[in-house]
C-alpha cells in the first residue's frame, strides 16, 4: 500500500486537516489562488492599475472642493472665479476619470474572479470524476457538492475581494492618512481616531459571522432534511397519521435554526452601530478642533472642509477593512479544502506505460484474488478466490449474502483493486492494462440504476454516444424494453423523470441492460441486475442474448436461481471463498449448500404439487 | 425552460452532417421557475402581511427608529453648516455657537447610534421570524393538503418554495424597512437642499433626470443579463450534481472525457453570460460618478461664485456638497430595492400557491372519535377517480370480516393500491363508502381512524434517526423493551444487534447502509408496535435473498395474527395464505374466492398463476 493510498482512503480527515490550517498553510493556498488569478495576466494587470487610479482619483476630490471652498474666501474676486471655473472643471473631469476607472476596476476584477471560478471547476469536475469507487464510498455525495459549489464560490472571489480591495484599502487609508496628517497632524490623528475602532469591530464581526454562518448551513441542513424526508416520505406520515409527530420534529429543527439567525442579527447589529458611531464622534472632533483652529486663524475653512469630506470618503474603506480580513480567512480554509480536494490522486488509474487491452481468445482469469475493501482493510471480502472463464462461457454466481458475489463482478473492470492475487484478461494483469480500454471490454450491469434526467435515447447511448439508431433500438428490443418506450407518446425522446420515476424498477433495470449491451462488450456482468424483473421477461431476455453469448464471456451474480440456472458453470461463494462449483445438475448432485438452496426456493411450488 | 430543452436536445441531434449523431448531455433540463414578478401585487401583500401581523408592534417601531436615523443623518451636515458659518466663520465670537453645535451634534449622534441599533435588530429578528412561521405554515399545510397533489408534485420543488422562496421574502422584509428610510434620505436631501437655496437647489437637482432616463433602458438590459447569467450557473451546479451522483455510472461507462467537454461548454456558456452580466452591472457606474462630479462643478462655480458675491455663507455651499455626495446613495438602494421587491412577489406568489391548496378530506364538525374496532372493512359500491370523469375504480363491493386476511392481486393499474388508500381515507370516494369497524370513514375523525391502521408501503421508508426511533416513530409511548419485543418476534433482533450500536445506530439516507430486505422488516416492526386492529400491506416486488425472504414471510404471518388484514399481494406464498382474494381488473372486481376457488374457476387468476409470474404486478400487455 502506497502513501498515496492511504491518502485517497482518508480523504475527510485530510480536508479536516486542512480546516485547521497554519499561517504557512493559509499563506501558500492565498499564493496558489493569486497563481490561478494570473492565469489571466492582462486582465489581473489591468484591475490593479484601474483600482490605483480609480483610488488617487477619488483622493483628489476632497482637495478639490477643499480648494474650492478657499477660493470663495479669496479677497481677490476677479481672479477667483476664474480659479473656480478652473477648479468646477477639475472636479468634472476627475469625477469622470474616477467613474470610468472603477468600472474597469470592479469589472476586470469580476472578470478575473469569473475565470478563476471556471478553471476551478473545470478541474473539480475533473478530479470528481476521476477519483476512484474507493474515494466515493467514503465521502457523503452531499458534502461533495456542497464542497463544489460553497467552497470553491470562497475560494474564487479572492481577487476581488482580497487582493484588488488590499490595494485599494491601502492606497485609500494610507495615502488619504498621509494626506490629513501632513496637513495637520493633531487634527489628522483626531480624524484617524475611528480607524482602529471601525477596523477592529468590522474585522471581529465579520470573522464572527463567518463561524456563525457555517454552523447556521448545518442547522438549515438539519431542518431541510426534516423537511425533505417528510416530503419524500409523505405516505409513510400520512399512514401513521404522524402530522403532529412531524411538526414536533420540524419545530426543534426550526427553533434551533432560528436562535442561531438571531444571534447572527445581534452580532452584525452590535458592530455597524458601533463603527458610525465612532466614524461620527471622530468627526464632531474634528469639527470642534479644526473650528478652534480656523476661529484662531491657524487654519482655512477650506481646508476644515477637506478634512470632513476626507473623512466621509475614508468611511466606506475602513469598514471594508473587516470584508478584506474576512475574505483572507475565507480563502484560506475554502481554498485549502477546495486543493485538498484536488491535490488527492485517485487509487486506480493508469499505471506508468500502461497499454491497451489486446483481445484475443478472451479468457477472464483469477488467480488466487483476495480482497478487502479500502476502508475496512481488516475485513477480508474475498480469500484466495481462482477460476478461469472463456469466451462463449456463461458463469453463474451465487451465495448468501455478504458471501462477496458482486464485489467480485466490481474488481473485474478495476472498480477496485484486488488486494493479493491477480485478474488477468488473456494473460495480462488488469492493472497493466489503460482504464479506457478495459473498461470498453467490460461491462457491468449494475444492481443500483442510475438513469439521467435526459431522454430514453441518450441513456441508452450513455457509454456508446454515436451508436446509430438501429443500434440502440436493437440493444432494446433484446432487454425487452422497445416495445414500451415505443408504445410511450414521445417514444425514445421521453425524458427520464426525477430519479427516473417514471419507470418502474424492472424497466429501469431493463434501461440498464440495454445500456450495457450497446457497446457489445467482450466480459458482460448481471450484478444482481434482474431482481426486478418478472421470469418471463427475463427468459425471454436469455433467449435475446444468445445470439452474442457465442463471442463473450457472461457473469451472472444473482440470488435468484431461475436467473442462473442455465449457466455453464455455476460458482457457489460463501465468505469470499468458493465452496461448490459445477453445473446446475452437477452441483444438486453433490447434495451440498447448492442444493439446500434450491430446495428452500422451490419450496413452495413442491408444496403446490408443481 | 421548456423549450430549452428542446432546442439543447435537437442541437445534440443536428451536429455535422455525415458525422453519427452524438447523443449526450450532462445535467438535466430543470424547468426554472419566474425570477421577477410584479412590483406590487395587493393579493400577495395582503396575504404575506397576514404573517407579519403579529409583528407589526416591532415593524412599526423600527419604522420610526428608521425614520429618526434618517433624520439624524440628514441633521449631520446641517449643523456642521450651521456650526461653520455661524460659529466658525465669526472667529472667537462664534465660540459658543461651534460649541452649542457640539453639543447637539453630539445628542443627534447618540440618537443616531440608538436609532440603528433598535431598527436594524428588531426589523432584523422580526424578518428572521415571520419567515420562519411562512415556512411552518406551509410545512403545516402540506400535511393536510391532499395526498394526489404530493404525489403530482416533485419534492425538489416544494422544498425550493420552503427555502428559496421563503429566503427571498427575508431579503424583502428586511430591506423594506430600510428602503422607506431611503425615500424619506432622497425627499429630505431634496427638501435641504432647496430650503438652504432654492436657485442652487433647482440647478442642482437638474442632472437627476439624466440618471432616471439612463436607469430607465439599463434595467431591462441588465435584468435579462442576470436572469441569462443565473440559469447558466444553475446549469453548470446541476452539471456537477448529476457528475458527483453518477460517478459510479460514468465511469463504468468510460464517459469521464465527453463528459468533461459537455460540462466545458456549460461553463463556458456561464463565463460568457456571467461577464455580460458584470459589465451591465458597472455600466452605470461613470455616467452616476461623472454626475455627482457635475453636480460638484455647478455647485462650486455657482455656489461659489455666490459665496464671492456675498449672497451665500460658506457653510451652505459646504452643505450642498456634503448632500451631493450622499444623493445617488438612496437612488441606488432603491433601484436594488426595486429588484428584490419584484423577486419577492414572484416568490410570494409561489408561496401563497403552496398555501392557497385546498384541503379536500377533512374532519366533518360533527365527526365522532372511532373507538378501537373490531377491525372489519367493507367497501360498498365504492367509485373512486382522482379526476372524477376518469373512474379508477368502478362500483367496488367486498367485505373483510374482522380478524380475516384479504389480498388484493391484479395487473398494474388495476386500482389495487387506490383502493388501499381509501380505507385510510387519504381520499374521499366518488361515490359509495367505506365502513371501517361499521362507520363510514367520513363520519369519524382522521385522527381516531389513524389508530385503527396500520400500514406497510412497499418502498419502505426509513427517517434519520436511530434504530428504536424509526420503530417507535410516533407511537411516542413505547418503550424500549416493547421496540426490542417487536422486532424480536419479527425476527428482525439479529441483524439490529449486529448494527455498530444496536438499536442506537444512527440509519443513514433513508436507511441507505441496510439491505432491502431488512428495511422491510424495520417497517414490519413499525407497524407491529403502532398495534392497530388493521394492517394495509403493499407487499414489496423485489426479489430479496432466499433466507431473508423466508424470515419476511414468518413476520408477515405474526403481523397478520389477530388483526384485520388487506394485502396487495404479489407473491404465490401470501395469496395462498389469504382467506379471500379480490381480483381486480381496471377497476372492477373480476373474481373472488379461496385460491383452491379461483384456480378451477379458469378465470383471470388461473391464468397469472399458470404462467408462474414472480410478481403479478409486473406483469405487462403482451405484444
Amino acid at each position: 500500500m502506497t502513501a498515496l493510498d492511504t491518502f485517497e482512503r482518508r480523504p475527510l480527515e485530510v480536508m479536516a486537516i486542512a480546516d485547521a490550517h497554519t499561517w504557512r498553510g493559509g499563506l501558500k493556498t492565498l499564493w496558489r489562488m493569486t497563481v490561478i488569478a494570473w492565469a489571466t495576466p492582462w486582465q489581473f494587470t489591468f484591475a490593479i492599475v484601474a483600482t490605483l487610479i480609480s483610488a488617487s482619483m477619488q483622493l483628489i476630490i476632497p482637495r478639490l472642493l477643499g480648494r474650492a471652498i478657499d477660493q470663495t474666501q479669496s479677497l481677490a474676486s476677479a481672479n477667483s472665479q476664474g480659479a473656480l471655473l478652473t477648479t468646477a472643471l477639475l472636479i468634472l473631469l476627475v469625477s469622470f476619470i474616477r467613474g470610468v476607472f472603477t468600472t474597469f476596476q470592479n469589472y476586470y476584477s469580476e472578470a478575473v474572479n469569473h475565470h478563476s471560478g471556471e478553471h476551478l471547476r473545470r478541474l473539480y469536475y475533473r478530479q470528481v470524476q476521476r477519483l476512484s469507487f474507493g474515494f466515493h464510498d467514503s465521502v457523503h455525495s452531499g458534502d461533495l457538492i456542497t464542497l463544489g459549489l460553497l467552497d470553491l464560490d470562497g475560494a474564487r472571489q479572492f481577487f476581488s475581494t482580497g487582493l484588488v480591495r488590499l490595494v485599494l484599502l491601502t492606497v485609500l487609508i494610507g495615502f488619504g492618512g498621509a494626506m490629513l496628517l501632513r496637513i495637520d497632524l493633531v487634527l489628522g490623528l483626531m480624524a484617524l481616531s475611528f480607524v482602529p475602532v471601525v477596523g477592529w469591530f468590522s474585522s471581529v464581526s465579520q470573522l464572527k459571522l463567518r463561524l456563525t454562518w457555517r454552523s447556521l448551513q448545518d442547522r438549515m441542513s438539519v431542518l431541510s432534511r426534516v423537511m425533505e424526508e417528510n416530503l419524500g416520505g409523505i405516505r409513510v406520515v400520512r399512514a401513521f397519521t404522524a402530522g403532529t409527530h412531524e411538526l414536533g420534529k420540524f419545530d426543534i429543527a426550526s427553533a434551533s435554526a432560528l436562535e442561531l439567525a438571531h444571534e447572527r442579527v445581534d452580532i452584525r447589529v452590535q458592530s455597524t452601530g458601533i463603527m458610525t458611531f465612532s466614524f461620527l464622534a471622530a468627526m464632531g472632533l474634528v469639527l470642534w478642533v479644526g473650528g478652534t483652529k480656523v476661529m484662531g486663524g491657524g487654519m482655512t475653512v477650506g481646508t476644515l472642509t477637506a478634512f470632513l469630506t476626507f473623512m466621509t470618503i475614508l468611511q466606506m474603506p475602513v469598514r471594508q477593512l473587516g470584508l478584506l480580513v474576512n475574505s483572507f480567512a475565507r480563502t484560506s480554509t475554502c481554498g485549502a479544502r477546495v486543493f485538498a480536494f484536488l491535490d488527492l490522486d485517485p487509487a486506480i488509474a493508469d499505471a506508468p506505460g500502461a497499454r491497451d487491452l489486446a483481445l484475443t481468445r478472451c479468457e477472464l482469469r483469477f488467480d488466487n484474488v483476495d480482497f478487502a475493501y479500502p476502508n475496512a482493510p481488516q475485513t477480508a471480502v474475498l480469500r484466495g478466490l481462482s477460476f478461469i472463464a472463456q469466451r462463449g462461457e456463461t458463469i453463474g454466481i451465487i451465495g448468501p449474502p455478504g458471501s462477496g458475489k458482486s464485489t467480485l463482478s466490481h474488481l473485474i473492470p478495476r472498480f477496485y483493486d484486488v488486494t493479493g492475487g491477480s485478474v488477468t484478461i488473456d494473460g495480462q494483469d488488469i492493472r497493466t492494462l489503460t482504464l479506457t480500454s478495459l473498461r470498453r471490454a467490460v461491462s457491468v450491469v449494475a444492481q443500483d440504476v442510475f438513469l439521467f434526467t435526459t431522454s430514453l435515447e441518450n441513456n441508452l447511448a450513455y457509454g456508446e454516444p454515436r451508436a446509430p439508431e438501429p443500434q440502440i433500438h436493437q440493444s432494446s428490443a433484446d432487454a425487452q424494453i422497445h416495445s414500451h418506450i415505443a408504445s410511450l407518446k414521445s417514444g425514445y425522446r421521453t425524458v427520464v423523470g426525477e430519479r427516473g420515476s417514471s419507470l418502474s424498477g424492472g424497466q429501469r433495470q431493463r434501461m440498464a441492460i440495454a445500456r450495457s449491451l450497446l457497446p457489445d462488450p467482450a466480459i458482460l456482468i448481471f450484478d444482481d441486475s434482474t431482481a426486478a424483473v418478472d421470469a418471463n421477461t427475463e427468459a425471454r431476455i436469455r433467449t435475446a442474448l444468445t445470439k452474442g453469448v457465442a463471442h463473450r464471456v457472461t457473469l451472472i451474480v444473482a440470488h435468484r436461481l431461475n436467473s442462473l440456472l442455465h449457466a455453464d458453470r455455476i460458482l457457489f461463494l460463501d465468505q469470499g471463498r468458493i465452496i461448490e462449483q459445477g453445473s446446475h445438475a452437477e452441483l444438486l448432485a453433490l447434495n451440498g449448500r447448492y442444493r439446500a438452496l434450491y430446495d428452500l426456493q422451490t419450496n413452495g411450488a413442491d408444496r403446490e404439487g408443481l | 425552460m421548456n423549450d430549452q430543452s428542446a432546442t439543447d436536445y435537437q442541437s445534440d441531434r443536428q451536429s455535422a452532417p455525415g458525422a453519427p449523431t452524438l447523443r449526450a448531455v450532462v445535467g438535466s433540463h430543470r424547468i426554472e421557475e419566474e425570477m421577477f414578478g410584479k412590483v406590487y401585487d395587493p393579493h400577495i401583500i395582503r396575504r404575506i402581511g397576514a404573517f407579519v401581523k403579529p409583528y407589526r408592534r416591532q415593524f412599526i417601531l423600527s419604522v420610526a427608529a428608521v425614520l429618526v436615523f434618517t433624520l439624524t443623518q440628514l441633521a449631520i451636515p446641517m449643523i456642521i453648516r450651521h456650526a461653520i458659518d455661524k460659529g466658525v466663520m465669526l472667529g472667537p465670537a462664534g465660540m459658543n455657537v461651534l460649541q452649542t453645535s457640539l453639543i447637539i451634534y453630539a445628542v443627534v449622534i447618540v440618537l443616531n447610534y440608538g436609532a440603528s441599533h433598535v431598527q436594524e435588530s428588531v426589523v432584523g429578528r422580526a424578518a428572521e421570524n415571520v419567515l420562519f412561521d411562512i415556512r411552518r405554515a406551509m410545512f403545516a399545510h402540506l400535511q393536510r393538503v391532499s395526498l394526489s397533489f404530493m404525489d403530482k408534485t416533485e419534492v425538489g420543488r416544494l422544498m425550493s418554495r420552503l427555502q428559496g422562496d421563503v429566503g427571498s421574502m427575508q431579503e424583502f422584509l428586511e430591506t423594506s424597512v430600510i428602503s422607506v428610510g431611503d425615500i424619506v434620505l432622497l425627499f429630505g436631501i431634496i427638501t435641504i437642499m432647496l430650503y438652504l437655496d432654492a436657485g442652487l437647489g433647482l440647478i442642482t437637482l437638474a442632472v437627476l433626470p439624466i440618471l432616471f432616463i439612463a436607469r430607465i433602458f439599463w434595467l431591462p438590459l441588465a435584468r435579462d443579463a442576470f436572469i441569462k447569467a443565473h440559469e447558466t450557473n444553475s446549469a453548470v451546479n446541476g452539471a456537477l450534481a448529476e457528475g458527483i451522483h453518477a460517478v459510479r455510472t460514468v465511469q463504468a461507462m468510460g464517459r469521464e472525457r465527453l463528459n468533461a467537454q459537455l460540462y466545458d461548454g456549460k461553463v463556458q456558456a456561464n463565463l460568457v453570460n456571467q461577464l455580460r452580466g458584470a459589465r451591465l452591472a458597472q455600466a452605470l457606474v461613470p455616467l452616476v460618478d461623472t454626475l455627482t462630479g457635475l453636480a460638484m462643478a455647478l455647485v462650486v462655480v455657482l455656489g461659489g461664485q455666490m459665496v464671492l458675491g456675498k449672497q451665500l455663507e460658506v457653510g451652505v455651499m459646504v452643505a450642498f456638497l456634503f448632500y451631493i455626495q450622499r444623493f445617488f446613495d438612496p437612488i441606488r438602494s432603491l433601484t436594488i430595492q426595486y429588484s428584490v421587491m419584484q423577486r419577492a412577489m414572484a416568490s410570494g406568489q409561489r408561496l401563497i400557491e403552496v398555501l392557497d391548496v385546498a384541503i379536500t378530506v377533512q374532519d366533518k364538525p360533527d365527526a365522532i372519535d372511532l373507538p378501537r374496532s373490531d377491525g372489519s372493512v367493507v367497501f360498498d359500491h365504492v367509485s373512486f377517480g382522482y379526476d372524477p370523469r376518469q373512474l379508477v375504480l368502478k362500483d367496488l363491493s367486498f367485505t373483510v370480516p374482522p380478524g380475516q386476511t384479504v389480498a388484493l392481486v391484479g395487473p398494474t393499474g388495476s386500482g389495487k393500491s387506490s383502493a388501499m388508500s381509501l380505507i385510510h381515507r387519504f381520499y374521499d370516494v366518488t361515490d359509495g363508502r367505506v365502513l371501517v369497524g361499521g362507520q363510514d370513514v367520513r363520519d369519524v375523525t382522521q385522527a381516531s381512524l389513524g389508530r385503527q391502521i396500520a400500514m406497510v408501503l412497499q418502498e419502505p421508508f426509513l427517517f434519520t434517526g436511530t434504530v428504536l426511533e424509526n420503530i417507535r416513530y410516533n407511537k411516542t409511548g413505547a418503550t424500549r423493551g416493547q421496540i426490542i419485543a417487536a422486532a424480536t418476534v419479527l425476527g428482525a433482533d439479529p441483524f439490529i444487534r449486529a448494527l455498530p450500536q444496536g438499536y442506537d445506530t444512527v440509519l443513514g439516507e433513508r436507511g441507505g447502509s441496510l439491505s432491502t430486505g431488512q428495511r422491510q422488516l424495520l417497517s414490519f416492526a413499525r407497524a407491529l408496535v403502532a398495534d392497530a386492529p388493521i394492517l394495509v400491506l403493499d407487499e414489496a416486488t423485489a426479489s430479496i435473498d432466499s433466507a431473508t425472504e423466508q424470515v419476511i414471510q414468518r413476520a408477515l404471518t405474526i403481523l397478520l395474527n389477530g388483526r384485520t388484514g388487506l394485502v396487495i399481494a404479489h407473491r404465490l406464498a401470501t395469496v395462498r395464505h389469504a382467506d379471500k382474494i379480490v381480483v381486480l381488473q381496471a377497476g372492477r372486481l373480476v373474481e373472488s374466492g379461496t385460491h383452491a376457488e379461483l384456480v378451477a374457476m379458469n378465470g383471470l387468476y388461473a391464468g397469472l398463476y399458470r404462467a408462474n409470474y414472480a410478481s403479478f404486478d409486473d406483469v405487462e400487455k403482451q405484444p
